[in-house]
C-alpha cells in the first residue's frame, strides 16, 4: 500500500494526491490527517486531486469524511483541482461530497483557506 | 479478451488500469473512459468485499452498426444478493458505504447486466461504446 504525504506550510497541511488510489490508502490517509491536524494544530487542509484520474463512491466518501473529521479539529478542507471528466462522472455517480469546499487550484483553495474571499 | 484476478485491493487498481488503457485504445472520449473506470471500481470493489474475490474480464465489441465498445464482466462466488432490484436502488447499502456502487455503476454505463444466485454467486456485464 502507498501512502500520500501530507505537507505542512504555515498553519495549512496540503496533501497532494499523485498515486492510484486504493481504499486503504485513502483509509490510511484519513487517520495521518486526523494525527496530523492534532500535532500541528493547523487550520485547513488543501487536498490536491489534479492527478486524479478516477473519484469513485468509497473515495468520495472518504474526501467527504476528511472534511468532517478535520472540522472537530477547528480546520477546514478544501478540495483543488479536480479534473472536468471527474466532475461530470461524480455528479453522474450521485455524488455531491456535501460539506467539502471546492476550488479549482491550489492557489485559490489558499485564498479562501487565508479568508480573501 | 483479457482476464484479471481481483484478490486485494491493488487487484482492484489494476483492474481500472487495464480497462482505462482498453478505452483509451478504442477510441473511448475522456469523459466515457472516466466513467467507464470508475464504473469498474465500483464493481470490482463489490467482487472484492462482498463476493470474497473474484475475475475482471475485459474484452473489445463490436455493435450491428460497427461502433467499438468496452465490455466488462465480473463474476465472483460469494454469497450473492437476494433482490437483485432492490440492490440497484439509490440508498440500498450492506451498511458501509452510501449504497450508489452498483447503481451509480449502471448510470455510469450504456449496457448493464446484473445476474446473482443466492448461494452461489454474483456477474456484473456492462458495456460502454464509443460515440
Amino acid at each position: 500500500m502507498e501512502r500520500v504525504p501530507i505537507l505542512k506550510i504555515g498553519q495549512t497541511l496540503f496533501v497532494s494526491i499523485q498515486i492510484d488510489l486504493q481504499d486503504e490508502s485513502v483509509i490510511r490517509l484519513q487517520e495521518d490527517l486526523a494525527d496530523e491536524l492534532v500535532a500541528s494544530g493547523a487550520h485547513g487542509v488543501i487536498i490536491d486531486i489534479t492527478a486524479v484520474e478516477i473519484v469513485d463512491s468509497f473515495i468520495g466518501r472518504m474526501l467527504t469524511t476528511i472534511g468532517s473529521i478535520s472540522r472537530l479539529f477547528d480546520a477546514e478542507t478544501v478540495l483543488v483541482g479536480m479534473r472536468p471528466a471527474v466532475a461530470i462522472t461524480l455528479t453522474e455517480l450521485g455524488l455531491s461530497l456535501n460539506g467539502v469546499r471546492t476550488a479549482l487550484n491550489a492557489e485559490k483553495g489558499l485564498e479562501i483557506l487565508n479568508g480573501k474571499s | 479478451m483479457d482476464e484479471l484476478p481481483i484478490q486485494s485491493g491493488d487487484d482492484v487498481v489494476r483492474v481500472r488500469q487495464f480497462v482505462r488503457n482498453a478505452a483509451a485504445d478504442n477510441g473511448l472520449s475522456l469523459v466515457d473512459q472516466t466513467k467507464l473506470v470508475t464504473a469498474a471500481s465500483e464493481l470490482a470493489r463489490n467482487t472484492l468485499v462482498h463476493g470474497g474475490g473474484g475475475t475482471a474480464r475485459v474484452e473489445v465489441v463490436k455493435s450491428a452498426n460497427g461502433r467499438v465498445g468496452v465490455k466488462l464482466y465480473f463474476t465472483d462466488e460469494g454469497p450473492g444478493i437476494p433482490d437483485t432490484e432492490l440492490a440497484l436502488t439509490d440508498g440500498w447499502s450492506t451498511g458501509t458505504g452510501l449504497g450508489l456502487g452498483l447503481s451509480g455503476a449502471r448510470r455510469l454505463v450504456d449496457e448493464f447486466e446484473l445476474a446473482s444466485t443466492p448461494g452461489t454467486g454474483t456477474s456484473v456485464t456492462v458495456v460502454k461504446w464509443s460515440r
